[in-house]
């Protein structure tokens, strides 16, 4: 989201051999204020410029009352939060025609007030607005593990045919106050043994689906990289062919 | 019956933004523990993630500082400029002003200005692309010399120009290989800031230069602009070999670093 310069002529380079995934992390769907018009309007002219093959963001919610968090946080799993959910996004699709896919979040914390599980808060989301998922897998496990639940039951509990990304990401081991296991999603480290193994679970149920690794923090040699690639290029060779585009 | 969502996640994005608060009500851990450490790590992230975001602009003034004097800063700064806008790459444009009323700048005046001179690079690194004339513009233009006091110049988008009472110039450029400790003239410094191909140059000028770019700069044509730099040159510019700097050198400047985008001859006298 800049004019011009190096940033966009490295995107171009990209662009020129790939197909693009553009993953916002800014428009605060799961915020209960409206969705930034000009926001919006910086979407669109992104995907205008680029024509990404993928659109994805974050249930989560990341600004209010005009100010901005650079976090995604967490939103109690009611009607009301469900509704409005499916409002953003509906009008996200509108504006930028097309289909776009949700992110499950890595949390913290949960609401009181929640009704829904994470799941069928995101299955019901899929099935009112026709939005496809991306599968956080680093995510799935951090928030089961800080919640005291089970990461292989959430994914079994989504749509399969509407995820349609898979992330992989390294997180941070702290504790809470009770001295329980508390994980932080950092993407500052490599991805946990337990995370692959849940990948290779998830591909087995799934079959293969384009996979990032997100690593944005304590990034380290260029070799370490390729090798985790590699590693998620053996899981998705060995759980069969891919599916036609 | 709900709770109004608008009140909890308000609640939230007060105790986020405010340390001394307790965490909101309506908070659930599933093991009973306390919410507030919970609170905690998304506090932390949203700190540490912005006062990243302000080292990727101001790396000299992090180097400067220290990194827990810039930590301390960016803190201070945030609490009070929160980002208004989800795009960060513009964050931090405030900074060198609030940081000319931080105690920092008390004893070493020269970091606002410092800052600015960082800010303008990463401006020039993401302002809009433009083409240079093609070569055989210029050399046609300067061949009518009728035509060139009135003459106007389109500079790329990306340049600026920065101006100090400081040797901010010279101390920006020790940092870039060393530890900042050039021994420092006291006489202040200018610099032209601009993009050239993908490089984002910073370029030390006379202050006569740089009043002269400015001019330019704003539309002045080269008549004006070669005014303006003559008023500066009569009063404060002491820099070595800078009463030799003349409209030609400045020129030649802008040629070389590809950075006139259009040149509109002024009026020939009948």
């Amino acid at each position: 989201m800049v004019a011009g310069g190096p940033l966009l002529a490295q995107l171009a380079r990209v662009r020129a051999g790939c197909a693009l995934s553009l993953h916002g992390v800014g428009l605060s769907i799961g915020g209960s204020e409206p969705l930034d018009t000009l926001h919006l309007q910086r979407l669109a002219q992104l995907q205008e410029r680029w024509q990404p093959r993928w659109f994805s963001e974050h249930l989560a919610w990341s600004s209010h009352g005009g100010n901005c968090f650079n976090d995604l946080l967490p939103l109690p799993y009611d009607d009301a939060s469900l509704a409005r959910v499916c409002r953003h996004i509906e009008q996200l699709q509108d504006h930028l025609r097309r289909r776009v896919l949700l992110e499950n979040p890595a949390t913290y914390l949960q609401f009181e007030q929640s009704t829904w599980s994470e799941a069928a808060f995101l299955s019901t989301v899929v099935q009112r607005t026709g939005c496809g998922l991306l599968l956080d897998v680093s995510n799935a496990f951090v928030s089961a593990v800080n919640h005291g639940s089970d990461a292989a039951a959430f994914i079994a509990a989504l749509p399969a045919e509407a995820i349609e990304e898979i992330h992989l990401a390294g997180f941070a081991e702290d504790q809470d106050a009770a001295a329980a296991r508390l994980l932080i999603d950092t993407h500052g480290a490599p991805v946990h043994t337990d995370v692959w193994q849940l990948y290779a679970h998830t591909l087995q149920w799934l079959g293969p689906r384009p996979t990032l690794i997100e690593r944005d923090n304590n990034v380290p040699a260029f070799d370490a990289l390729l090798a985790e690639a590699a590693l998620a290029r053996a899981h998705l060779q060995a759980c069969g062919p891919a599916p036609a585009a | 019956m709900n709770a109004d969502p608008h009140d909890l996640l308000g609640a939230f994005a007060q105790a986020l933004r405010n340390p001394t608060l307790p965490a909101p009500p309506g908070l659930r851990c599933w093991n009973g523990s306390d919410p507030a450490h919970r609170l905690a790590v998304h506090r932390n992230t949203m700190l540490l993630s912005l006062t990243r975001a302000l080292g990727e602009t101001f790396p000299v003034l992090q180097r400067a500082l220290g990194a827990d004097g810039f930590a301390a800063l960016a803190r201070a700064f945030i609490a009070v400029h929160p980002p208004r806008s989800p795009v960060l790459a513009a964050y931090g444009d405030e900074l060198p002003a609030f940081l000319a009323a931080a105690p920092a700048a008390a004893r070493r005046p020269w970091l606002p200005d410092l800052a600015r001179l960082e800010q303008l690079r990463v401006l020039a690194c993401n302002a809009a692309d433009a083409l240079p004339l093609p070569d055989e513009t210029i050399p046609a233009q300067l061949a009518q010399p009728a035509a060139l006091p009135g003459a106007r110049l389109r500079l790329h988008p990306s340049l600026a120009v920065c101006s100090s009472e400081h040797a901010v110039v010279s101390l920006w450029l020790a940092w870039q290989d060393g530890e900042g400790n050039a021994a420092l003239s006291t006489a202040g410094e200018a610099a032209v800031v601009l993009r050239d191909g993908d490089d984002v140059l910073v370029l030390k000028v006379p202050a006569h230069a740089a009043s002269c770019v400015q001019a330019l700069a704003a539309g002045a044509t080269l008549e004006l602009a070669a005014q303006a730099a003559a008023t500066v040159a009569t009063t404060t510019d002491a820099a070595p070999g800078a009463q030799h700097w003349t409209l030609a050198d400045t020129l030649a400047l802008l040629i070389r670093h590809h950075a006139i985008v259009g040149w509109q001859p002024g009026a020939v006298p009948a």
